[in-house]
Formats: structure tokens, sequence, C-alpha cells
């Protein structure tokens, strides 16, 4: 803007009540927890002494913290690539039919605005072993399942949680990409003689490619940090370490452990992660702007 | 359409309808629970067909207890859910309509500085900074209170950049225009801007009512007064009681009316929540 208003105090006014509430609540606890990694406090937080980088070797070398990355990562990218791939066959779906179409997306988006506790809660019922639909059929066709005691089971039901509440947000920006895709390149490659699953291999998933790259992230960044309430609310963390995700252990070191300096430490670690994926995601965005 | 194949179309909506039948499997079922007496679970499959008890758990939850070790109905939760979201809603909106309006409007030293101070909140999501934000609630003493619930959620760089994108859209001739005629800036804001940007306000509205309703981490934290449950957050204590005990047809009744008023956001306001959405994203 070239044009502004000439005024000393009340931009100040104006940008005060923001920067207040972000100092407090945001950078001075950010602070804190910088500061905290550093040090090692007694549960009852009487006394703490200087560390130095203590908490952070200690945290790379305890095997559970690579179990909780391990974790971590396979539950992102379960959730991600399951997300994507049925959210661009049912957008594509979209896409191709005339009539319907609102109904079909008023019908796939409402679990967006389900709480992810909520999606845990749900599916955790219709999964439970001694009186869940879809457990007691899975028995019957001779799978055993027990997400109480079995990890991989439980990873599963975490998954399907997370994803289920995902889907409509991939749908919705899959399907705007599609639509935005300009008839006649699809209607050349038809004159060609390209059948359906030809083009849409050639021209249209080469098109969507930058959608699905954004969504990749928006999505892995969702499976770190927005699915606390799924683990919480089921597993919480378990069968042992199995859906122990990054953003749980944060938690339960610190408030159930009461381990305050490794919490701390990895609070900080958590941060620089962060960091690393807005910035990926600012540099896609740029390049957006710029095509 | 390019070419009219009807098996392919076939095949579309079939897969839809599937995809369709899959979301809403498990809200059949939670509704579906919700309408037998607590002792028909734990014997063999949930019930797939509506029972007759469903005035009696809908009535109980809703206006005597939740149930499950929650002592409060659920409508005075769903009116602390409501607080919430829309103090959060309309905290964030209000807070960062002015940044971003002396970000955009003024010139003043350290602007960018503070540009990038609010931008940094970005990267500091509340599940990764979770203790120490609680001791800094917890030495304001704003535990179990209506403002410790909402503050801290309210500071958004996203806000702040989706008002500051429209606001950088909007030509400098109109500012001068205003100008000329004599308005002030306060005058500007409100007669001028605020009219322009109605739509985006709105849309950002309905984005920010849902993740302030589902908020579950932060209310789990700072509530030990069930004064101040909020709905989401209470599930999990309804879950965690002791095996065995547990009452689903109230706990999934309670699921069901604590996605119910978001759920109804969305699709009654489909098309705002769905510019919302892809604006927030750029």
């Amino acid at each position: 803007m070239t044009v502004t208003f000439p005024h000393k105090t009340l931009p100040w006014l104006l940008i005060a009540p923001q920067l207040l509430v972000t100092l407090i609540f945001f950078l001075w606890p950010a602070g804190q927890a910088v500061e905290q990694a550093f040090y090692q406090e007694d549960p009852f937080g009487l006394s703490r002494e200087y560390v130095g980088l203590e908490n952070f070797i200690e945290l790379l070398q305890d095997p559970s913290y690579y179990n909780s990355i391990a974790v971590t990562f396979i539950f992102s990218f379960s959730v991600a690539v399951s997300g994507l791939v049925i959210a661009l066959i049912l957008a594509t779906m979209a896409d191709r039919i005339l009539r319907g179409q609102m109904v079909y997306q008023t019908l796939l988006i409402w679990p967006y605005a389900v709480a992810p506790a909520l999606a845990g809660v749900l599916w955790w019922i219709l999964f439970d072993p001694a009186q869940g639909p879809i457990a007691l059929w899975l028995e019957y066709i001779g799978v055993d399942w027990n997400h109480y005691v079995n990890g991989s089971d439980a990873m599963i039901l975490v998954v399907i949680a997370a994803t289920w509440k995902q889907i409509s947000y991939n749908f919705l920006f899959f399907l705007a990409g599609l639509q935005a895709i300009p008839r006649s390149l699809i209607e050349a490659a038809a004159i060609d003689g390209a059948g359906p699953l030809r083009r849409f291999w050639d021209i249209v998933f080469p098109l969507l490619s930058p959608t699905a790259f954004f969504l990749l992230v928006i999505n892995i960044v969702y499976a770190f940090f927005e699915t606390f309430g799924v683990i919480d609310a089921t597993t919480s963390g378990g069968p042992g370490q199995s859906t122990k995700i990054l953003v749980y252990k944060v938690y339960e070191d610190g408030f159930v452990g009461l381990d305050l300096g490794g919490s701390a430490a990895q609070s900080v670690i958590l941060m620089m992660i962060v960091g690393v994926m807005t910035v990926i995601q600012f540099r896609f965005i740029e390049r957006k702007v710029q095509y | 359409m390019i070419e009219n194949r009807p098996w392919l179309t076939f095949v579309s909506h079939a897969v839809l309808i599937i995809g369709v039948i899959a979301v809403a499997l498990p809200i059949w079922v939670a509704a579906v629970a919700s309408t037998h007496p607590a002792e028909a679970f734990g014997q063999g499959s949930i019930p797939l067909w509506f029972g007759d008890y469903a005035t009696e758990t809908w009535q109980a939850v809703l206006f005597n207890a939740a149930g499950n070790g929650v002592d409060v109905p659920v409508w005075k939760m769903m009116l602390n859910s409501l607080v919430m979201a829309l103090s959060i809603a309309f905290g964030k909106i209000a807070i960062s309509l002015i940044s971003a309006y002396a970000i955009v409007f003024f010139r003043f030293p350290m602007r960018s500085l503070c540009f990038w101070i609010i931008f940094m909140t970005l990267m500091l999501p509340v599940e990764v900074r979770i203790l120490p934000t609680y001791e800094v609630v917890a030495n304001l003493n704003l535990l179990n209170s209506y403002t410790g619930l909402a503050l801290p959620l309210i500071a958004s760089a996203t806000a702040t950049f989706l008002f500051r994108q429209a606001f950088m859209s909007i030509p400098g001739e109109l500012v001068e225009a205003a100008r000329m005629d004599g308005a002030g800036p306060v005058r500007f804001f409100f007669d001028i801007l605020l009219p322009l940007i109605r739509t985006n306000i709105a849309a950002l509205f309905v984005i920010l009512f849902i993740f302030g309703w589902n908020q579950y981490l932060w209310p789990l934290l700072i509530t030990t007064d069930d004064a101040y449950y909020t709905l989401v957050m209470s599930i999990k204590r309804m879950v965690s009681v002791a095996d065995g005990a547990i009452e689903w047809n109230s706990i999934m009744a309670s699921t069901i009316l604590a996605m119910l008023p978001p759920v109804a956001v969305v699709i009654g306001m489909q098309k705002m929540f769905v510019k919302g959405l892809v604006d927030s994203e750029k």
C-alpha cells in the first residue's frame, strides 16, 4: 500500500492487542521452553540447575524417543497417503458427474467439523474387540483384532480415525483443483483418442501435482500436531509405545512424567520441525504465486 | 462432460455412494447406540438398529448429567463450548483486523519487526508449547475461567495474514479519495474497509468457530472445575472411566451433540466455509 495515513500513535494502539497476546501467550512460553530445555528441575519446581545440552543428549540417547519418531513418521505417512488417495478418487468421480455434485460434496465434507477426539472415540467403539461391529465382522472373516494388546491394530485404528476426518479437507481442495483444469485440454486429448484413464494420468494428474504437494505438507502438519486428540481419547499412546507420537510424548513426559527439562527439549525440537515445515509451505506458496 | 460413457458414470456414482456411506458409518452406529439402554452393551455386538430408549438417553444426557463420571448436563457444557468458540472467533477477528489495518495502512517504526513477531506464532501450535503456556496461564490466575480458555488461543497469524492480503488488494485511490473527502483512519475503517471485506470476515468466522468449538487439549488441562467443562473434552473424561462401567448410549448421545453445532455450521454455510478454507490456506 503506497497511500497511508499519517499518524504516530494510532497504529501502535491498533497493533498493541495482538502484540500483547502474542508476547504473553506465545513468545514468553516459547522462550521459557527454550530456557527450560537447558535446565534440570525437580518435579516440585523447588530447585533447578543448569545442565547445558544434557537434556538433548539424554533425549537423543533414549530409545523410546527414536521409537516415538518412527511411530510419528509411520502415522503421518499413512494418514497423508491414505487421505490423499481416497480423496483424490472421490474428487475425480465427483468432477466427472453432472448431476448431484453438490449433494455428494455436502455429504462428504461434514467430517471436517468433527473434533479429532470425537473421531477417535467413534472409530474406537466401531472396532471394539468385544462389541464393535467392524471388529466382530473381522473376527467372522478370520482376522483377529484387538487394539488393546496389538500395537499395529492400535496404529491402524488411529490412522483410520485421523484419515476419516481429513478426507473432507483434501476432497475440497482436489475438487477445486480439478475444476480449474481447462476443459479444452481434456477435450483435445479425447479427440486424439485418449481414454479416461490415459487422460487422468497424462494430463489431469500432472496438472494437479501442485495441489497434491500442497495437501501433502498440510496433511503431514495435521498428522504431526492436530491428531493429539485422536491419540489421547483412544489409545493414549499404547499399547506399549506403539502409538505414542511426538506431540503426545511431549505432553506425557511433561504433565504425567513431570520431566520438565526433557519435555522442554522435545518442545524445542518440535518447534524446529514446525519451523522447517512452515518454510517449505511458504516457499511453495511463493512459487504458486509466480505461476 | 467430454464423452458419454454410461458405465463410467455409473461407476462414479457407485464409488461416491460407497464413500458417503463409509464416511457416515460411525454416525449411524453412534445414533443407533444412543437409542438403547446402557445394559444393551457389553454382550455381543452393539445393536445395529434403533431401539426405543432414545428419549430417555437424550433427555438424561441433555438435562440431568452427561454420566460416566461427568455430573454436568450436556446443555451446560455446550454453553461453555459456545462461549469459548464465539470468544475465540470474535476475538481473533477483532484483533487481527485492527493489527492488519495498522500494518497495511500506516507507516511506523519497527513495523516489519511487529509483523515478524506475529508471523512467528504460526510456528507455535499450542500442543508444542503446552507446558510453559500452562504455567503462564496459571501464574496469571486464569485457570478455570473463560478468559483462560479463550485468550491464549486468540493470537493468530493466519487471520492477520488473511486480512493483510485482503487489505493490500484494495486500491490506493480509495484511500486517497477518502482522505481528500476528509475521512480519518477510523472513519475509513468503518465506512469503507469493513463493508468491502464483509464476506472475508464471514468466511473466516466459520473456520474459527469450528476451530474454537473443537479445542481439546487446552480446555482439558486448564479446567478442573466442572462449571467450565467444554463438551468436546468431556467426552474424553467420560470414556476414561473404568472399563465395563461405561454407558455407551450416553457417550454416543453426547458425542453427537458435541459435533452437531460445528457440522451444522459447515453444512448451513457451505459456500462461506469452502471460501474460508481455501482463502485461509492461500
